[in-house]
């Protein structure tokens, strides 16, 4: 769990990376696009180191969620009878999310790779193979940015969490002091991820991108 | 009455003691002397290695095929279990709680004595024996004591080897305090929960016993009588208090280690389950209850704040190290806010009485004169009855000079816990304590082997009558239930076990079945009894009649009348008691009840030794026996006995039979703490 | 103070239960909240109603019987035990919610007493150290650091009472089982066997049915010793360790 989690976090910072690519313009961003598959040539193929990402990428979600759906079940059994009353003394809302907000963002990543990479969907009925124009098209959709900064939120809460959650799993919490920081490091991360992606949607909608 | 005087102006005894009084007259019977027969002769260094090896040993492949009976998870059940299963042999223990771990061993706060003199401040094996012995009132065994201190230092290196943290100095070695009225710190601690990190210890050790199949443990359940058969205790009855069921089980020999009966006086810092039960039904069946009116009380517990109060709550005692005792000097001061009461208007009580030892005299004297000064009416806290009963403990001068951090750290955790149950802040208000039955000397006759009267019946820990004659010294609980459990006992079981395995006897034998019957009958009759008074209040009631007449001072007209009250109590519980719920389940009124209706017995026993025993000695002062100063006066030339007494039968008289303490090692000396 | 008890009624571990409510009045703030149920049971007992059965003992905080989940929260409101729980922390006129510890490893025997027998399990598993009676080095021979010791000793405190898997929405035992490793864990003596005791008591933890861990941090809050969430980073760590080395 944690060191898929780990993998994740490392790929959600550099595609946020990549996305931001869209604030240089239309050229900057699809040569990234392309150059993400060209990279590594001519040693690999075409899009060779891209689908090696994307095999480590499904391993990770299928490790991920299976762990995620063990615990899920163990939870579950561990206590066959719930609470009348139940109140959180201490726990942040995304710890207790993880379960919800994981499934969140696994349905919107099958939307969201529809709408980007397997059959590239366009929302608004445009274009399909420029990268940098089918974005435009999706945020320019009101309600095409809110899901995607709905999904935004999930991911930031998932991230607070799993950030945190990964480094204690992974024994590396063993002071007060080791454990504040990784707390720290999960709401950096979850504010610079998911605010570095939700730039833009934002800029989309309002036209700063066009 | 043969005595002299010494050099240093001291009484010795040089002839047994002669009583000449008889205050009990009537309520007992006068027995044969007893002695006992497996004392240790030789000087006193050696009698304890001399014995041990005299005492036959098991051959390990036979250790297997011997069953033993534990009663009790507590530091000297809990110990025991674990060393004997260790060696080999089939261990059975028993706990009413539902794990081992929750022994009342566990509330024990302040630390264990050792004398490792790691201090190098003149401690030794004979200087803790002596403080021991001294600290008893000379009213223990020479011999048992100094066995006592000479294996306390292999407690704590097996502590150490299991683990617990004990505290430790910067070096990393372990660290000591003073504790209790001792001028040599020779006390080992973990912070302020020396007892449940023991205790944890000794739990764990056992744990890896039923792991590797040498003990097995029955959790929740309650003995409820000793099997005797043919002269030997051969096994116990036992509740399942989960399903109710009575089950019998038998062994070679049984060893209770059930704990002390302080709850015999309702609120006490014991837990609410400790009871005498199990050492009652073996006293029923013919184990001698040795000095029984011998009870410590604690001087620093928290106050009682209302009717409601089901315990008392002890703070270590280790407090008084730095905390200062005092009461207004004037009663009009007492409801005051203590904050504003000048230096000039406050009595430091301890410090003026006694100041070579101030605040840190025994804890007997600390306990009576704060009884004293609220008896005065210069106690303070809210009134309970007609009186304040509180005296303060006082921070702000250690505060002060060692800063609140230092304080904090030293004391925190019980700072916290007054804070909690009192909701005051004792770092900025005083605190407020007042004493509280907190252990008993007293329990089931020992010989040297801690084999009872009955042949096969072995007590341990704060069940027998121990080591600690009419006082135990702060920090020797522990001490004493280790001991026991670690190194004593399986060295001397031993000695009786070389004979075993012992005859098969079964379920069917007409004692076994005796024993049985009686249980069940019992238990039939609290829940047909229908009346209308739940069990606690009856406990209620006679802790009451036990504190007021048989507390901190007892008095002849006090006693007499708690005897009339205590039979009348009886009397009116077995006809008018109410208990609910099935015999079938588990059912906490129905546990009650059997332990209250014991405890009813016990107070009985406890005032007539406590009206025969016309002296005053350590736990027990008698308002007849005081000096001039209002200090313990001791009667050696009639009472230098231990009080040894035999179950009487139903309705009648118990049967009073006294060993002689002789003393060569040590000479008998009247305390003076001035 | 007067209040309304909700408290939940089981006659056995195979009977159904429910929550029933009592009225109880005259209830005074200086009572710890079992002293409140002694009333309580009092009052059903002079009606003929059976006590509502409860673990406690030592009743200071310390020996770990009581065990009550009080308005959804281990322990109740205050972080403490719910023999340390006094009537000052609730209002006249309140409701309050009395239930068992819920957990598949801890079964209800009757109305408000588990079963924590698992517990005991674990720490059989591997909670220990083996030492023999008699075959301990001298105490001062194996110095210990100060700032270890008093680690240990701040993990050792822990009271088994079970208020982390209660509060767990897991139930997970894993801040019961962490403090255990790292108390003996960050003992010189506890090394010889740190890194089976881990491996063991963890597979005796999963075989209990209690839940996995993932690091919500309820028991932290809801433990009344105050056993912090890096327990379980050590469990964790030494888990991994002793997984690297093949045990």
């Amino acid at each position: 769990m944690a060191v898929s989690g780990l993998v994740f976090i490392g790929f959600v910072l550099s595609h946020m990376y990549g996305n931001l690519k869209a604030l240089s313009g239309e050229l900057a961003f699809n040569e990234y696009a392309e150059h993400l598959r060209t990279l590594g040539e001519p040693l690999l193929p075409y899009s060779g180191l891209l689908w090696i990402i994307r095999v480590g990428l499904i391993v990770s979600l299928v490790v991920h969620v299976g762990s995620a759906v063990v615990l899920a079940r163990r939870a579950h059994a561990a206590r066959p009878v719930k609470y009348a009353n139940r109140k959180y003394k201490n726990s942040s809302f995304s710890s207790r999310t993880m379960r919800w907000g994981g499934l969140t963002i696994l349905v919107f990543l099958i939307w969201h790779l529809l709408n980007f990479t397997i059959v590239k969907i366009n929302p608004a009925g445009g274009e399909t193979n420029n990268p940098y124009r089918l974005m435009v098209d999706t945020f320019d959709l009101w309600w095409m940015t809110l899901i995607y900064l709905a999904a935004m939120a999930a991911l930031a809460l998932h991230l607070h969490h799993g950030t945190f959650s990964a480094l204690q799993t992974l024994g590396l919490t063993n002071t007060a002091a080791a454990r504040s920081r990784a707390r720290a490091a999960g709401w950096v991360l979850a504010v610079v991820v998911a605010g570095g992606f939700s730039l833009v949607p934002i800029f989309t909608l309002l036209g700063v991108i066009s | 009455m043969a005595s002299n005087v010494d050099v240093s102006g001291n009484t010795v005894l040089t002839s047994p003691p002669v009583q000449q009084s008889d205050d009990a007259h009537g309520y007992y019977t006068p027995g044969e002397p007893i002695r006992d027969t497996k004392a240790p002769s030789g000087p006193i260094k050696d009698r304890w290695t001399t014995h041990k090896m005299n005492n036959r040993l098991v051959n390990p492949a036979n250790r297997r095929k011997l069953d033993i009976i534990i009663v009790g998870t507590g530091l000297a059940g809990g110990a025991a279990a674990a060393t004997l299963g260790e060696a080999g042999y089939n261990v059975k223990s028993f706990c009413y709680q539902d794990s081992p771990r929750r022994a009342h061993s566990i509330a024990a706060q302040g630390g264990i004595n050792a004398a490792k003199n790691y201090k190098e401040d003149g401690d030794s094996v004979y200087r803790l024996f002596y403080d021991t012995v001294k600290g008893g009132d000379y009213r223990s065994r020479e011999s048992n004591v100094y066995r006592l201190a000479e294996v306390s230092t292999n407690i704590i290196d097996q502590c150490v080897a299991q683990g617990v943290p004990f505290a430790r100095e910067y070096g990393g070695l372990l660290d000591n305090r003073s504790f209790g009225g001792v001028q040599v710190s020779r006390t080992f601690y973990a912070r302020g929960q020396t007892g449940q990190q023991l205790l944890i210890g000794a739990y764990q050790a056992m744990e890896r016993q039923v792991a590797a199949g040498t003990v097995t443990q029955y959790t929740r359940h309650e003995m409820l009588e000793l099997i005797v058969a043919d002269g030997k205790a051969r096994g116990i009855v036992a509740r399942d208090l989960v399903t109710g069921e009575i089950e019998t089980h038998l062994a070679d020999v049984v060893v209770l280690a059930s704990g002390g009966y302080g709850n015999v006086f309702y609120l006490s810092t014991n837990a609410m389950g400790s009871n005498v039960t199990a050492a009652w039904r073996a006293h029923r069946k013919g184990a001698y209850m040795a000095n029984p009116c011998y009870t410590q009380i604690h001087p620093t517990c928290i106050p009682v704040s209302g009717d409601h109060q089901s315990k008392l709550t002890l703070m270590s005692e280790s407090l008084r190290n730095d905390g200062r005792i005092w009461v207004p000097k004037n009663r009009e001061d007492c409801d005051k806010d203590p904050r504003d009461i000048p230096e000039e208007d406050r009595d430091y009580y301890l410090e003026r009485i006694y100041p070579s030892f101030g605040n840190l005299v025994p804890r007997d004297i600390a306990s009576r004169q704060a009884k004293n000064v609220c008896d005065e009416g210069r106690g303070v806290g809210p009134m309970v009855g007609d009186f304040r009963r509180g005296v303060y403990l006082d921070f702000a001068d250690a505060i002060n000079r060692l800063g609140e951090d230092a304080v904090r750290e030293k004391y925190g955790n019980l700072f916290d816990m007054y804070e909690r149950i009192t909701g005051e802040n004792p770092y900025q208000v005083p605190m407020r304590i007042y004493p509280a039955v907190h252990y008993v000397m007293g329990g089931l006759w020992v010989d040297y082997d801690l084999q009872s009267n009955i042949e096969g019946l072995f007590v341990t820990g704060e069940a027998n009558f121990s080591d600690h004659g009419a006082n135990r010294l702060g920090a020797s609980a522990l001490m004493q239930g280790l001991a026991d459990g670690y190194f004593v006992l399986p060295n001397t079981i031993r000695e009786y076990l070389a004979d075993g395995p012992f005859a098969p006897i079964d379920e069917s034998h007409p004692d076994v079945v005796a024993a049985r019957t009686s249980v069940e009958d019992r238990i039939q009759k609290f829940l047909s009894i229908n009346g209308n008074r739940t069990v606690d209040s009856y406990h209620k009631e006679l802790g009451n009649i036990m504190w007021e007449y048989c507390g901190m001072e007892r008095s002849e007209d006090g006693l007499r009348k708690a005897i009339d009250m205590i039979r009348e109590l009886k009397a009116d519980f077995w006809s008018n008691v109410k208990v609910l719920g099935t015999a079938d389940s588990l059912n906490q009124s129905l546990e009650k009840a059997g332990r209250v209706a014991d405890f009813l017995e016990l107070g009985e026993l406890m005032c007539i030794d406590a009206l025969n025993r016309r002296e005053s000695c350590g736990g027990h002062f008698r308002a007849e026996s005081q000096t001039e100063d209002g200090e313990a006066l001791r009667h050696d030339e009639e009472f230098a006995y231990v009080a040894a007494w035999e179950f009487g039968g139903e309705g009648g008289q118990p049967v009073l039979h006294k060993e002689d303490l002789v003393y060569t090692a040590i000479e008998m000396k009247q305390r003076s703490y001035k | 103070m007067r209040l309304t008890l909700k408290i939940w009624r089981q006659q056995n571990a195979s009977a159904p239960g429910a929550m029933k409510t009592y009225d109880l009045d005259g209830v005074s703030t200086d009572m710890s909240f079992l002293e409140m149920l002694d009333v309580l049971n009092e009052q059903l007992q002079s009606q003929g109603e059976e006590p509502v059965a409860f673990d406690h003992d030592c009743r200071e905080g310390i020996c770990g019987s009581c065990s009550l989940m009080i308005n959804g929260q281990a322990h109740g409101p205050e972080v403490t035990t719910t023999c340390q729980l006094h009537m000052r922390s609730f209002k006249d006129g309140d409701t309050i919610t009395v239930e068992p510890w819920r957990a598949a490893g801890f079964p209800v025997v009757k109305d408000l007493v588990v079963d924590r027998s698992a517990f005991d399990r674990i720490i059989q598993a591997g909670g220990f150290i083996s030492a023999n009676t008699g075959s301990a080095p001298e105490a001062n021979s194996v110095p210990a650091p100060r700032d270890k010791a008093m680690r240990a000793f701040d993990v050792a405190t822990c009271i088994g009472c079970g208020a982390c898997v209660a509060s767990c929405p897991n139930g997970s035992a894993s801040l019961f089982m962490g403090a255990k490793i790292t108390h003996l864990g960050e003992l010189p003596q506890g090394q010889p066997e740190r890194y089976s005791r881990v491996v063991d008591m963890v597979a005796q933890h999963d075989a209990e049915g209690f839940g996995g861990c993932t690091n919500i941090g309820e028991c932290a809050a809801a433990c009344p010793k105050g056993i912090p969430l890096d327990v379980i980073s050590q469990l964790n760590r030494d888990l991994r360790d002793a997984l690297r080395q093949g045990r």
